[in-house]
């Protein structure tokens, strides 16, 4: 016999099933088409030497060291910064309408479009402190845009401590500080960590940030200090797509740097999630 | 028979925000014996025995108002250092609440943020508490591994030891058999009564056979007052209040 909830249950599998497989879909064609359109760009050469006849030969080499440099200096500024706020609203904010007020702000600067962030980049970094265009003012303006995401991620890793824990650590003796540092964030760390890459790996893909405050269409070499202009793999791919004259050769290597972005990105997503786990092993939770 | 009073509450009077949790209560705690609150849900006990090593502080908008003396030391005066405080009271929780790290690590915990380096020291301390704790034979091969891996019994008897590293002078404890089954209850029981040899004892608990077999003293909480206070035995078997024998008797509660 069948029951009308038997029917309404197949039907809402069903109906899930079916957006999980569409979504999963447009995914796999994103990357399919990506690798098959990028992968015969891609070489030793591509990967390690500088670009030569106006791009249209040679590597992305110093394209790929200004990301990474870009990136890890957002980490630099936005992993410390971040967790100090995280740390002040969940453990010694007074509840006031003030703190409630910053909350929410934070949660706002999320939803503020990159192109902003990169517009206060230039004004703040490049021209009011004076940084000019590079490494500096991009890991800034970078790391600012990943800051709210890792405030929130870290807020939320440190509220999932239970408060049992905590109890137990002053019951002990123990003081607040000691008690954050401990126990709280030892807990809290694999979230945090967690949040921290996808954020990063999230800004490390932009472009707009990055475009009038570190990012240069060529340079000669590799940058040698943190107030160099670098080349950058999202601006690279911008430039080679709306610049230049040889446009079918540069398409081909867009694609092999969209290639190896993707790339880059998945391997930090993948970096977060084994870090995590092994935290989670230690733990034993 | 030696009565030294270890704590002594007067007039004591507890908030949070608007609601008052504690009406008046009086009561003198003995050195070296074990004292069990009983009473209904909401009555108060927990809120009590929090005050006593100021975990209450932790409640925005909670307020004491009496006095609270430890050793004839007023425990909420200005001066008082919470910190040495805590050393000094310790707590055993209602759900065990060991530390996601290793069994080594969660008694070791208390010695470190105290400031102690010696390795030596710590690994003495750490198996002296396990031993009094009635664990170490249970562990004593996995010291390294993780607290969780332990039963909910063994958790507990893991933050008994735990509490003892830090050499506490009174030991609180909050209902801690209440999310255990009935051997580890019993193995708790007999180590309460191990322990007040060398510790006073406050005990919270639900379970009114349990305050008849482990307390020297009993005191019955009702809607926030002290209703009845006094031998064990005598308020077992001779109730003056009315209320009480109607709780004890299980006519309310």
């Amino acid at each position: 016999m069948i029951h009308r909830s038997d029917i309404s249950q197949a039907i809402g599998f069903l109906l899930l099933g079916a957006c999980i497989a569409f979504a999963l879909f447009f995914l796999g064609t994103i990357l399919y088409f990506i690798l098959v359109r990028g992968a015969p760009a891609i070489s030793w050469e591509f990967l390690t030497s500088e670009p030569r006849r106006a791009m249209t030969q040679g590597g992305v080499a110093p394209a790929i060291v200004g990301t990474f440099y870009l990136t890890v200096g957002a980490v630099f500024f936005s992993l410390p910064l971040g967790l100090a706020c995280a740390i002040y609203l969940c453990e010694y904010s007074p509840k006031t309408v003030l703190v409630n007020i910053i909350r929410l702000s934070i949660n706002n600067l999320a939803g503020v479009p990159s192109i902003v962030f990169g517009l206060f980049g230039f004004a703040v970094f490049v021209k009011a402190f004076g940084f000019g265009v590079s490494i500096l003012s991009g890991s800034l303006t970078l790391g600012i845009m990943a800051l709210p995401g890792i405030i929130s991620a870290s807020q939320e890793a440190i509220l999932a401590v239970p408060q049992s824990h905590k109890e137990a650590s002053l019951a002990l003796g123990a003081t607040h500080w000691q008690t954050i540092a401990k126990v709280i964030l030892p807990s809290a760390f694999p979230g945090i960590l967690t949040g921290v890459i996808l954020n990063i790996g999230r800004v490390a893909g932009e472009t707009a940030p990055i475009l009038f405050t570190a990012a240069t269409f060529y340079t000669r070499g590799y940058p040698d200090s943190v107030f160099s202009e670098v080349m950058a793999l999202p601006y690279h791919i911008y430039a080679l797509m709306t610049e230049g004259t040889r446009p079918e050769i540069q398409t081909q290597i867009a694609y092999g740097c969209s290639l190896i972005l993707l790339g880059l990105v998945l391997a930090i997503s993948a970096l977060a999630i084994i870090l995590r786990e092994r935290q989670r092993r230690i733990h034993g939770s | 028979m030696d009565r030294d009073v270890k704590i002594s509450a007067r007039n004591v009077n507890f908030y949070y925000g608007k609601t008052q949790a504690l009406k008046d209560i009086s009561i003198d705690i003995f050195q070296k014996k074990v004292t069990a609150l009983i009473g209904p849900s909401g009555c108060g006990k927990s809120t009590f025995i929090r005050l006593l090593n100021r975990m209450n502080d932790l409640i925005p908008g909670a307020r004491v108002e009496g006095r609270i003396l430890m050793d004839g030391a007023d425990i909420n005066h200005p001066k008082t250092d919470v910190v040495s405080l805590r050393r000094k009271v310790g707590m055993v929780f209602q759900n065990p609440n060991p530390f996601p790290k290793s069994i080594f690590d969660n008694l070791a915990y208390g010695l470190r943020i105290g400031g102690v380096r010696d390795r030596g020291f710590i690994e003495r301390k750490v198996v002296d508490s396990l031993k009094k704790a009635a664990l170490y034979e249970d562990v004593k091969d996995r010291l390294h591994d993780s607290a969780l891996m332990l039963s909910g019994g063994q958790q507990q008897r893991l933050c008994i030891a735990r509490c003892l590293v830090v050499e506490p002078e009174v030991i609180l404890f909050d209902e801690p058999a209440a999310s255990l089954d009935p051997i580890s209850t019993r193995k708790i029981e007999e180590l309460v009564l191990e322990l007040k040899e060398e510790y006073t004892i406050v005990i919270v608990t639900h379970n009114m056979q349990q305050a008849a077999r482990v307390s020297d003293y009993t005191a019955f909480m009702y809607l926030g007052r002290l209703i009845e206070y006094g031998d064990t035995e005598r308020i077992f078997t001779v109730p003056r209040e009315k209320m009480t024998e109607e709780y004890l008797s299980g006519r309310f509660g």
